[in-house]
């Protein structure tokens, strides 16, 4: 089996984000890019079935600017077989949106025939939560989102899903898209050996043109805000004053 | 000219950087606290790094390394620079002098300190000779076909978890025109050879919990099997590799030295007196714009000069100007750090006083700043005949 990951260049979660000063969106000049910490995760799970002898090749695509082709480098050096890159923006505050994220990957999945497609449940810089939704819509497969635990039965996938009540466990028909929680795994480190190997995988670049789809933006943005700064808190002096407070303000 | 990283150097960065935030930081105020590096923890730290193929990267392929470039490793340096030098140890770099070894040496020292299964220490420094390398006093004498050595050896870094030891001793003396001249010869020394002693060292206020150790010789009996490199050539091995040691501290201080400027800029983002936060006094932001230009400085003094070594090209000068400049860097660093955090710079409740401690060794050890000021003078003035 084929495991697909596609995988978003997206603001280090370390860094403190800016609004742009015409409210457009958030400040990209000169900040450190990472790789989507979920996507990560589903990169983990992909390379951990390989392990296991579940999967033969892992396959990393990445849809956006030039430059996220390092996030590739970083996907091949956990240990990803080869890598897909599609440039489709030459400016790095264009973000392309999920509905033409997944049409160009159900191409992709169409020319690649994978059994399984692991992606992050949501890319952390726009939080959209769509597109492994919306790829399983266009391909008609089933789909397990949010998982904490993946297993491979055979034809089936055992997945279970972190829901607000609490675990779930669903049997998906393979081939599915399994959209991953944070929970799932820890990524590893980069080896030494496969940062160094990293370089010699195949590394295709493609355009939307070659998916034949458009990834001219449907949606605009009105404005972008900042947070509002937190309010100072509130010293109390006891127990009971405290229980007072938060009975005055119905928390409790 | 290009100045960029290639994706393979980013990607180092960012997994030493990463592994040091996990895997160092959360232990640090432990070991600072005790002055002690649990065995277990050592071992955990030593087992990720060699399943990561970090462990002696600055080895070549042939002998098990991951034959880094000099300034390949002078990154991985760099970031190691950022954590507790007594956790870091065991991310294993050995003494790249272990090249020198040759036939059986090879099995016994180079390929297991290469792999993780034994540690060495280097010992050059004696009370009575630190700077001045070729005043030692010990020394190693023919016996039969043996050596026996006698001598005391200080400040032995690491020598805690060494199982072997790199020991420079001298074994002859040279009438010259200068005055007699000591000949140096370099010997591998296994713990537990009898006549050899490991005694604990000083407490030092710089790198808690990373040890120095007392070595002393009584009488101790070598074979010839255990020199290093050439009979009376301890000078060569030691000009051969003990250069780029050197880069390695200026590499930690800018590392060092990033760490700590980061809090020092958080803080005085944060920190408000006088109704507003203290980076907006221009006494407080100038200081804050001063340090960062030094630190990009020496990291480009330092990443300079590794790659003179990487391209054959003379690079003690540049690599002595490295050292000296990052080293004496950091300390402004830390000290204005220490400052801009006020009284809480002072307490260990914050790792703000932990570095400005630090910080004071790396002036004097692998060569004070004077002696760096020396060489660099030399090279300068020895082709003028001056
Ligand atoms: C914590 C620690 C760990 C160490 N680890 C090791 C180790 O693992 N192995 C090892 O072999 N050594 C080690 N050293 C020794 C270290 O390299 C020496 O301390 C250093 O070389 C200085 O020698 P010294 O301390 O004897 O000072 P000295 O040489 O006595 O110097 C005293 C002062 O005189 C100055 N001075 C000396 N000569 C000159 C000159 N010609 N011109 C101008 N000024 C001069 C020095 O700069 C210094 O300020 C370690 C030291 C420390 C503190
Ligand atoms: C060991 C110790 C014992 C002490 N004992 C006592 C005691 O017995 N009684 C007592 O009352 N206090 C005591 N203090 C407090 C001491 O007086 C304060 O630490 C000192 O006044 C600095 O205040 P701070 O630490 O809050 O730093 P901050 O005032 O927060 O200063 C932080 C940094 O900002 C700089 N800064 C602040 N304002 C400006 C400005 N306008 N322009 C330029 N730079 C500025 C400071 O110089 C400093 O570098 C003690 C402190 C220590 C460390």
């Amino acid at each position: 089996m084929k495991v697909l990951v596609p995988v978003k260049r997206v603001i280090d979660y370390n860094v403190k984000v800016r609004v742009k000063a015409d409210g457009s969106g958030v400040d990209l000049a000169n900040v450190k890019m990472s790789m989507n910490p979920f996507d990560e995760i589903a990169v983990e799970e992909a390379i951990r079935l390989k392990e296991k002898g579940a999967a033969e090749e892992v396959v990393a695509v990445s849809i956006g600017v030039k430059q996220a082709q390092e996030t590739l480098r970083t996907a091949l050096a956990m240990g990803a077989d080869r890598a897909i890159l599609v440039v489709a923006a030459d400016d790095v505050h264009q973000d392309i949106e999920p509905l033409a994220v997944a049409k160009i990957l159900a191409a992709i999945v169409k020319e690649e025939q994978p059994g399984l497609v692991l992606c992050g449940k949501q890319a952390i810089d726009n939080d959209m939560n769509a597109t492994g939704q919306m790829l399983a819509a266009l391909l008609g497969w089933s789909q397990g989102t949010f998982a904490s635990k993946v297993e491979i039965d055979g034809d089936h996938a055992s997945v279970t899903r972190e829901v607000d009540g609490g675990l779930q466990t669903i049997k998906v028909k393979m081939p599915a898209i399994v959209s991953v929680d944070l929970r799932l795994n820890e990524p590893r480190y980069a080896s030494l050996p496969n940062i160094m190997k990293a370089k010699k995988k195949p590394l295709d670049e493609k355009t939307p043109a070659d998916y034949g789809v458009d990834v001219s933006p449907r949606l605009s943005v009105v404005k972008t805000t900042e947070p509002e700064a937190r309010k100072a808190g509130e010293m109390v002096g006891s127990v009971d004053e405290l229980v007072a407070k938060l009975k005055e303000r119905g928390v409790v | 000219m290009q100045f960029g990283l290639t994706d393979e150097q980013e990607m180092i960065v960012s997994t030493v950087r990463r592994f040091v935030e996990t895997e160092i930081y959360p232990h640090e105020a432990e070991v600072e606290r005790t002055g002690a590096v649990p065995a277990e923890l050592a071992e955990d730290i030593k087992c990720k790094v060699i399943a990561l193929g970090f462990y002696a990267c600055n080895f070549p392929e042939e002998v098990g390394g991951a034959g880094l470039s000099h300034l390949d490793f002078t990154l991985v340096e760099r970031e190691l620079g950022r954590g507790s030098m007594a956790l870091t140890h065991f991310f294993g770099r050995p003494q790249n002098i272990l090249m020198a070894c040759e036939g059986e040496q090879r099995e016994r020292y180079l390929l297991p300190a290469v792999r993780g299964e034994r540690m060495d220490a280097l010992a050059m420094t004696e009370p009575d000779a630190g700077s001045d390398v070729r005043g030692m006093k010990a020394t190693a004498v023919r016996d039969g076909g043996d050596w026996v050595l006698n001598g005391t050896k200080h400040f032995i870094s690491g020598a805690e978890h060494a199982d072997f030891f790199i020991v420079f001793v001298a074994t002859g003396v040279d009438d010259t025109s200068h005055g007699p001249k000591k000949r140096i010869t370099c010997f591998l020394v296994d713990r537990g050879t009898p006549g050899f002693e490991v005694r604990p060292g000083y407490r030092s206020v710089s790198h808690r919990g990373y040890a120095n150790c007392i070595l002393t010789f009584d009488e101790c009996r070598l074979p010839d099997a255990q020199v290093l490199g050439e009979v009376d050539g301890g000078f060569d091995v030691m000009n051969t590799w003990l250069y780029a040691t050197r880069l390695t501290v200026a590499a930690f201080a800018v590392g060092r030295a990033r760490r700590c400027f980061d809090l020092a800029v958080d803080y005085a983002a944060q920190r408000r007196q006088f109704g507003q936060p203290i980076a907006r006094f221009q006494g407080v932001a100038f200081q804050v714009a001063d340090m960062v230009t030094e630190i990009d400085a020496a990291d480009w003094l330092t990443l300079a000069a590794a790659w003179r070594l990487d391209e054959g090209l003379p690079a003690n000068r540049e690599i002595s100007s490295a050292k000296l400049y990052a080293t004496e860097m950091l300390a402004r660093v830390t000290d204005t750090t220490l400052q801009i955090h006020g009284g809480m710079g002072l307490m260990d409740d914050l790792p703000v006083e932990r570095f400005w401690r630090d910080a004071r060794v790396e002036r004097i050890w692998d060569g004070t700043s004077e002696i760096q000021r020396h060489i660099i003078a030399r090279e300068l003035f020895r082709p003028r005949g001056a």
